[in-house]
């Protein structure tokens, strides 16, 4: 199939990657310094969405999603979309019993 | 991708006699082509569901009479859990789109085989890999196990039962599941014929579509679920077990994140199945194709939101009850939908009487109080009251063996001719399929009314005042068994002195129709070319040997 070129139509500078390895550090670093913060019943909801936008950045820039086709940004956003509503709907129940 | 007439010749003679690079046994154990495939998936179901059949019989027998029967205790809590395990993991999931799945969704699609085809025999393997891991637990380790086939915790954690293998048996059979959604998505997505626009796919395909996204989805939650089980019993790790800071109602949780999902994985393909014979019956395009089709997206979606309707029982806030009530009550409008297109698509039709169709309209009454039944489960005051009793049993055998295990019964009735080539009795087939009606009814109804009254599920023993009842019950069970044994036994005799079958023995519209009974290896000589939708009967909406017909027409001009 010719139609499928998207793995070779694409290039990423080093410096690129190494910015995003540096965000991810960063990142890492935020998640430690927080969890030595007392936030209460949102302590695990920061943590996550820490952990999210990580996830954000190796898929799109070390799992080249940012360069594919739309379809499979789909896919992506189905699974995770479901992820979530599988998250919300079992945990919720915790802040109401 | 081979096309053209370079496939002619590997097309002269139907898929069973073709001869490939293996022979005998071999060129089955080792073949790609879907439809063998799905041959071996049949022939692997039709004989886990005998046996699980058999397990529902003795459950019947030991019913009859309160005390031993029998059977002692021990010996009916495994054979309700194998009765469950079997009929639900190896029987009802795989069924429709394992075995029509494979054979018919490519054809419908104008293709030549799935997109993965390696994967797809792989597939099968896991399968039955799965069977054998969970026929193993019987005789091994602390013997069946003995939960239910729900494994709720924090009995399958404690119970001294061989858990851990058919746990593991249901992990297995889970990526089965996965690899062949995957393998349909890929093919419904890549691997239709030109011309076949998404609204113009046949029903069943849409309705695998949204099945194969429910098993990519959700059975990867159950795999680990279930392995986390494993952990627990090998390791103690505390997921599940209060004792060491885990919680319980995580597992129902986990567990009917993919378990509720799961019966739409088990209805939808019927639904599907459903879709495709009322038309040819009915000799008239279907009524409101798109709704169907979308329907089956809007069920796929809301039920992955409703699990926690299993739970109303078990401990969560008021609060997630009411939210998971109402979620419930949501899944009625699309099944809803559906339900009325069919209905309306025989309204005015030239209608014929078939044994295909008589399935599909015992399937919507039946159906229909399956349905209904389970919005009385889905009103939280009521399901306080019914929870763990028959009403649950009879609902659940209602909507998925009334539901899916009829059209099973329908789409074998329906395909059959196409997938060997061969007719069966069709007198007996009606005689069979009116026990089985029949016998469904007496037998799964009175658990409505032994559950209203009170009899409690998985239960050994019972009550004197329920003893009429259950009697009445098991009478059903085995009219509704003579039935089945009828069924398979008239098949069976079609399969090997049946008359030889046309290509088109009912007038169906969908591509699998405009091919040779049984089909050719590759399907189609050409691909076809798709010019309109797959239930017009008034009109020719499909171009087969597009490039002869081409080539034909060129000559005519000069």
């Amino acid at each position: 199939m010719s139609n499928n070129t998207s793995s070779e139509t694409h290039h990423m500078s080093y410096g690129t990657y190494i910015m995003v390895w540096l965000g991810l550090v960063a990142l890492t670093a935020i998640t430690v310094s927080v969890a030595g913060l007392n936030f209460g019943s949102i302590t695990l909801t920061v943590a996550l969405l820490i952990a999210t936008a990580k996830t954000f950045l190796v898929m799109n820039y070390f799992m080249h999603v940012k360069f594919e086709h739309t379809v499979f940004k789909i896919f992506i956003a189905v699974c995770i979309i479901t992820f979530i509503i599988m998250i919300t709907l079992t945990f919720f129940d915790l802040s109401f019993r | 991708m081979a096309n053209g007439t370079a496939a002619a010749h590997v097309n002269d003679v139907d898929f069973y006699h073709y001869e490939g690079k293996h022979k005998g046994i071999m060129s089955w154990l080792l073949t790609t082509d879907h439809k063998r495939i799905g041959i071996m998936y049949l022939a692997a179901i039709v004989v886990f569901f005998l046996a699980a059949m058999m397990l529902g019989v003795l459950m019947r027998i030991e019913a009859l009479t309160p005390g031993q029967t029998i059977m002692k205790p021990q010996t009916y809590n495994s054979i309700f859990t194998f009765h469950g395990v079997i009929m639900i993991f190896l029987f009802i999931i795989p069924a429709v789109p394992a075995v029509f799945g494979n054979f018919f969704l490519p054809i419908q699609l104008g293709a030549k085989d799935v997109s993965f085809p390696r994967l797809n025999l792989f597939s099968w393997y896991l399968y039955m890999a799965g069977g054998l891991i969970a026929l193993l637990s019987l005789f091994t380790g602390g013997g069946a196990a003995d939960t239910g086939w729900t494994f709720y915790v924090p009995y399958s954690i404690r119970s001294s039962a061989n858990v851990s293998l058919s746990v593991f048996g249901a992990f297995v059979l889970g990526f089965s599941s996965i690899v062949t959604g995957l393998n349909f998505i890929t093919t419904i997505h890549r691997m239709r014929a030109p011309g076949m626009s998404w609204f113009r796919m046949p029903l069943f395909a849409w309705a695998l579509y949204a099945t194969s996204w429910i098993q990519v989805l959700a059975t990867p939650v159950i795999g680990i679920t279930l392995f986390l089980i494993v952990l627990e019993r090998a390791f103690g790790i505390g997921v599940f077990d209060p004792a060491l800071g885990g919680d319980p109602l995580l597992y129902q949780h986990m567990f009917w994140i993919y378990s509720h999902p799961a019966v739409y994985i088990m209805i939808l393909p019927a639904m599907g199945v459903v879709s495709e014979i009322i038309p040819t019956f009915a000799k008239k395009d279907i009524f409101g194709y798109k709704q169907i089709a979308l329907s089956s997206l809007a069920i796929a979606l809301i039920g992955y939101l409703v699990w926690g309707h299993h739970m109303f029982t078990s401990g969560m806030s008021d609060t997630s009850r009411v939210v998971f009530s109402l979620l419930t009550f949501l899944v009625a409008i699309p099944t809803g939908v559906k339900v009325f297109n069919w209905v309306a698509t025989l309204y005015k039709g030239s209608i014929e009487i078939k044994v295909p169709l008589l399935f599909v309209m015992a399937f919507i009454f039946i159906f229909s109080i399956g349905g209904l039944t389970g919005l009385v489960q889905g009103a939280l005051a009521t399901d306080i009251h019914l929870t763990d009793t028959y009403f649950i049993v009879g609902h659940f055998h209602y909507v998925m063996f009334g539901g899916m295990g009829t059209i099973f019964f329908a789409a074998l009735h329906y395909w059959f001719p196409k997938m060997f080539g061969k007719t069966y009795n069709e007198k007996v087939a009606i005689i069979s399929a009116t026990l089985f009606v029949i016998g469904f009814n007496m037998f799964y109804f009175t658990m409505f009314i032994l559950g209203y009254l009170g009899m409690p599920r998985r239960y050994y023993d019972y009550l004197p005042q329920y003893q009429g009842l259950h009697v009445f019950s098991s009478i059903g069970a085995f009219i509704m068994v003579t039935g089945i044994v009828l069924m398979f036994g008239n098949l069976l005799r079609g399969l090997i002195k049946g008359e030889k079958a046309t290509a088109n023995p009912w007038g169906g519209t969908t591509l699998e129709w405009r091919i040779a009974s049984p089909p050719p290896l590759e399907n189609f000589d050409e691909i076809p070319v798709v010019t309109g939708g797959p239930y017009v009967h008034d009109r020719e909406t499909y171009i087969m040997n597009p490039i002869k017909v081409i080539h034909k027409e060129e000559e005519a001009v000069h």
